[in-house]
């Protein structure tokens, strides 16, 4: 009989943590470099220029609608390195099971996270599982590693903006962030908010083949536009301005964003991309942005400005101008 | 969805800046009493579209920034004994007690839930039987009547583990406190939209009557607000002291009689601790007898220690008008929104925390350094 939950043997380099990667993630993962199992995946033929980066992801709930941990954590590291302007070439994905998961649902996660590698292009070449005791962890937790080829130098670095660049966005903000919110919230709306979470690598590497010259790139996830664009400021030493106006908010974000004292600036992306390049090139870069997939609402939200440096600033709707900052913790609904 | 760009319409919005403009001959201050108005107010720059001579001060309008410490501890001893479940609002999450805050107890292994509506904690404890369930009742007339509606749920579900630690307050008798004190010079109220959908217009007569201060009532967009600066400023150079209602299209003249009889079902109006103001007179709610049962004060134990005030913090002196945030001591270098000494810099409502994040484009680089 097939387990249909996960034990602590899944776990214990037994019978039974070999069925698991045979029959679960070798069917969902298989490549010629993952079938080998041997301790270290080989990846022959790189450029002399790596981008290396690591993530993990804990999600509540696991599953939200428009994806789940397991796309999360494939796109997450994808567009982790895109954003250094590299080609994602191989992931790793290292699992934390907790004790009594349904199988089931591991496989759920497994099967999401093999199409978002599959169109991104990129293999999980590495694996690795540990189950710890029941109420040890949340469900699951997914790290992922990956590995990108920097062909073009010097690459996009937030060190690199510069006054009189454009800033451009790939389409809406906030999508992800309140998406979570209202299914871990169970907040129940008329209309349906979907994450954005995809891969971006495709539309980064359709862009610098026009454009090699973009500045920075940036993936605005955690904190936000808000705390993308503010780093970019500090570590470049310039002033970012935006335009309220400009700024893509799907209406149902937004108003839930009102109804909620949320600022859309500060809410996770996780299909989202803030180019920054000389203003010149916004024109052939929106062109090849708007026939992308996620690039469809690509529009240019604001510039760089010489002063007052390491500060982000918006034109309000009102033609007003007021300092963005960074959120201060955890994301607080107000009162009333 | 238009709805919101109607009222964020910028002609319009530069229009009345210039009737405001035209119309105040002379310098004045005015209050506005209402966290979202202070809000708003930073987020769309509104000051930035106002004449020098205008200037607006916060009052104590959010709700979390007037709990006293004293209610923060108790509520935080409430959740050490052993079975209890705190459940809160968001923003009372950082709110520093005298000691500690409920993200740190958290931390430390309290059960705190936070909250959207006071409905959900009734449900926790009813799906938690065997657990007590305390929920901090903070907030103005808006919150209270959901949270007296929280309580008469419990009861005709016949829950005995649903407890509520009130700290609710009321405006007017702020508004009273503040036009009674000679060392304020507030020449009119800007009232808050919200809270006079429940309790009506006419709450504010005596402001009016016996103070001579004119009261407008306002919405939360930035036409509204702007709006609601023409009228208190016309009735200010005409020297009236009226009740107006800029915000005709939610508030009455009597409020919101069903929401009213539920709050004075269960609750009956008690003197209040307003943090940095002190005691009000008949500014607070308690529950009345038939309802004491729900009453979680009556569990808080004896405490071994004082709560205590930071007395660096001129939160009080803010929360009056009688000072901007910039000229507390330690606004922006020992007190920024991630670590909050005073309670107006916690809520993303409170006056400190909106002038931290909005208002500091004013100078050159001498801003920068109080960015982290």
């Amino acid at each position: 009989m097939s387990d249909s939950v996960i034990l602590l043997s899944h776990g214990s380099g037994s019978r039974r943590s070999s069925d698991l990667i045979k029959d679960l993630f070798l069917r969902y993962f298989g490549n010629p470099i993952l079938n080998m199992l041997s301790d270290s995946a080989i990846l022959q033929g790189c450029p002399s220029t790596l981008a290396f980066t690591t993530d993990s992801f804990v999600v509540t709930p696991p599953f939200f609608p428009g994806g789940d941990i397991g796309k999360l954590a494939v796109c997450g590291t994808i567009n982790d390195l895109a954003a250094a302007g590299s080609r994602p070439i191989a992931l790793s994905a290292a699992f934390i099971l907790e004790e009594g998961l349904e199988i089931s649902m591991l496989e759920q996660v497994v099967a999401s996270m093999a199409e978002a590698a599959e169109s991104a292009g990129v293999y999980v070449v590495a694996g690795d599982t540990k189950v710890v005791p029941r109420g040890k962890a949340d469900g699951l937790f997914i790290t992922t590693s990956g590995v990108g080829a920097v062909d073009t130098l010097p690459q996009p670095s937030p060190e690199r903006a510069k006054p009189g660049d454009a800033i451009i966005i790939n389409g809406t903000i906030a999508d992800h962030g309140m998406a979570v919110m209202m299914a871990r919230e169970s907040i129940q709306l008329s209309s349906k908010i979907t994450s954005d979470c995809a891969p971006l690598n495709g539309l980064v590497t359709s862009v610098l083949e026009v454009s090699p010259d973009v500045h920075c790139l940036r993936d605005p996830t955690r904190g936000g536009l808000a705390t993308a664009l503010h780093e970019i400021a500090v570590q470049s030493g310039v002033c970012i301005e935006i335009e309220e106006e400009e700024i893509p908010v799907r209406d149902d974000v937004r108003v839930t964003c009102e109804l909620l004292g949320i600022d859309p600036l500060h809410v996770a992306n996780e299909g989202k991309m803030i180019f920054i390049a000389p203003s010149e090139e916004c024109e052939p870069i929106l062109r090849v942005m708007r026939g992308c997939q996620y690039g469809k609402d690509a529009t240019v939200i604001g510039r760089v400005l010489e002063q007052p440096a390491g500060l982000v600033c918006l034109r309000t709707s009102m033609g007003t101008r007021r300092i963005i900052d960074v959120p201060a913790g955890e994301l607080l609904p107000r009162i009333c | 969805m238009t709805y919101i760009d109607a009222f964020r319409d910028k002609r319009l919005g530069k229009e009345l800046a210039r009737l405001i403009e035209l119309k105040a001959t002379r310098p004045m201050t005015l209050m506005e009493v209402c966290g979202t108005h202070t809000m708003a107010i930073a987020r769309h720059g509104i000051k930035g579209l106002l004449p020098p001579n205008i200037k607006i001060v916060s009052g104590p309008g959010c709700p979390v920034c007037v709990t006293p410490q004293s209610l923060i501890d108790s509520f935080i001893e409430l959740g050490k004994q052993s079975g209890m479940i705190l459940a809160t609002f968001g923003d009372m999450m950082r709110v520093p007690g005298s000691w500690s805050s409920l993200e740190l107890e958290r931390a430390s292994g309290l059960d705190v839930r936070v909250v959207y509506s006071p409905l959900d904690s009734v449900k926790i404890a009813r799906e938690n039987p065997e657990k007590k369930v305390v929920f901090f009742g903070i907030g103005f007339e808006t919150t209270a009547p959901a949270v007296a509606l929280a309580v008469l749920e419990a009861r005709s579900m016949g829950l005995d583990n649903f407890f509520i630690l009130s700290a609710h307050k009321l405006i007017p008798p702020a508004l009273e406190f503040l036009a009674s004190d000679s060392e304020t010079n507030i020449e009119g109220f800007l009232c808050p939209g919200h809270v006079s959908t429940i309790i009506g217009s006419l709450a504010y007569s005596r402001i009016t009557s016996d103070y001579g201060i004119p009261c407008v009532i306002a919405g939360f967009e930035p036409l509204d607000i702007l709006q609601g600066i023409l009228m208190l400023v016309s009735q200010v150079e005409e020297g009236r002291a009226e009740i107006e209602t800029q915000y005709s299209r939610a508030v009455s003249q009597t409020g919101n009689l069903e929401a009213l009889s539920c709050l004075n079902s269960v609750f009956q109006v008690t003197d209040a601790e307003w943090r940095g103001l002190g005691v009000i007179p008949q500014s607070g709610l308690e529950f009345k007898s038939e309802f004491s049962k729900f009453d979680a004060s009556r569990l808080v134990p004896e405490r071994s220690f004082e709560s205590r005030r930071n007395v660096q913090c001129a939160c009080g002196r803010i929360l009056k008008g009688l000072l901007s945030p910039t000229d507390c001591p330690v606004f922006g270098s020992e007190c920024t929104p991630a670590r909050p000494l005073g309670p107006c810099m916690v809520s993303s409502e409170g006056a400190c925390s909106a002038e931290y994040r909005y208002g500091r484009l004013r100078g050159g680089s001498g801003d920068v350094d109080i960015l982290w």
